[in-house]
């Protein structure tokens, strides 16, 4: 799966396999705590699973200042 | 994940609440939760007046968009800070954003009424640019809210900037900083305006879900001075306890308002206000922070001219000096 993450700046990382949210922010080492993860345009829980064909955006919500 | 308060499939969970909650659910939570601070806190009431400090983030616009859904009387005060492609992207989407709902924006433009950008100004006094920016943006919220006759000025901090600014605080002991923060700061004199944070008990990722589900375009670049702030290490720091104890931040900030900071204001009051001999703004001194920074710059900009003029006067001589 296509995995974009804008931290605030934009990356974009490809993903192999299944898997629940939560391991995938744990894997990329993002607090759920600090950000928001969307597909096709609906805000994802920890509990939900992402798949290959997926595209998944991660958003900081953390800002500065 | 199911929405605790209808059985759908949920959107956003809370774990500091330990709910979840459908789309529009989720945005009845976050107005009882506007609406709670502002009944609790007495921020407001219908018929006065707003005035919101809007950066084109996501904290301001969702501020000015709750209240405005809310059916209080807003308006919007964008401050041009001159800091490069960000400073005329976060105007662009505060503009479009006031276009597009019909509200009205109000813009002052730092470099164009006094002189030097926050570039200028950071580079001109040899100091971080955090301190002229967050000074000059208090003095001009201030300011602008007296001049145009509003009963109160509202910023989009959140619980996370409440807290971090909170441990900020008690890292350096800063008791008088202590003593003032807080949700409302009444208006202790006629030029001094009642500031409220209306957001405070909410977390940035959820003003950024409500900024999400309700499709505003708020800007996602980071001030490209943001990394000197303490702030965003203050905010790692907690979210990281956040995430091991749910509900660390909110008993932090709320235990601290309700349990520590009446013990802090002994004191705290003992001070006049008086007007400020340049700009009649308020202040305890004779000139108010604002102009004594300002004056600074422009003395220090005159210096370099003077000095600049002098050193080119010596590499170009009159003819009769040079013979």
């Amino acid at each position: 799966m296509k995995v974009i993450i804008r931290n605030p700046k934009r990356r974009e990382i490809e993903v192999e396999g299944r898997r629940q949210v939560r391991d995938l922010l744990r894997e990329l080492d993002l607090n759920p705590e600090s950000v928001l993860v969307i597909r096709d345009g609906n805000m994802l829980t920890r509990d939900d699973t992402v798949e290959a064909g997926d595209t998944i955006e991660i958003l900081s919500a953390i800002s500065g200042g | 994940m199911r929405c605790i308060k209808c059985g759908e499939k949920a959107i956003m969970e809370l774990p500091r609440h330990n709910s979840a909650f459908c789309k529009p659910d989720y945005l009845e939570y976050f107005e009882t939760q506007v609406e709670r601070v502002i009944r609790r806190r007495r921020t407001f009431n219908r018929d006065d007046r707003i005035l919101i400090g809007v950066s084109g983030g996501k904290d301001s616009l969702s501020l000015w968009h709750v209240l405005a859904r809310m059916g209080y009387k807003t308006a919007g005060l964008h401050i041009h800070l001159g800091i490069g492609e960000y400073s005329s992207l976060s105007y662009e989407k505060t503009l479009r954003f006031s276009e597009q709902h019909g509200l009205t924006l109000f813009t002052v433009d730092l470099a164009g009424k006094y002189g030097m950008n926050v570039t200028e100004l950071s580079r001109t006094l040899r100091r971080a640019p955090c301190s002229g920016c967050g000074l000059s943006k208090r003095y001009i919220l201030n300011r602008e809210a007296y001049e145009r006759g509003f009963d109160a000025l509202a910023t989009g901090h959140n619980l996370d900037d409440e807290t971090a600014t909170l441990l900020g605080n008690i890292l350096h002991w800063q008791i008088g900083h202590l003593a003032r923060q807080s949700p409302v700061l009444p208006s202790t004199g006629e030029k001094l305006i009642k500031r409220v944070k209306p957001l405070y008990t909410l977390t940035e990722r959820e003003t950024a879900a409500y900024a999400l589900l309700h499709g505003i375009d708020y800007i996602l670049e980071e001030c490209p001075n943001a990394w000197k702030a303490k702030s965003l290490l203050y905010k790692d720091a907690l979210a990281r306890i956040e995430a091991e104890s749910p509900g660390a931040k909110q008993r932090f900030l709320t235990q601290f308002l309700e349990a520590a900071q009446a013990r802090l204001q002994v004191g705290a009051d003992d001070y006049v206000l008086r007007d400020c001999v340049r700009c009649g703004q308020p202040t305890t001194a004779e000139l108010c922070a604002f102009c004594r920074m300002w004056q600074q710059a422009t003395e220090r900009a005159e210096k370099r001219k003077r000095y600049r003029e002098t050193a080119s006067g010596r590499e170009m001589p009159t003819l009769q000096e040079r013979f």
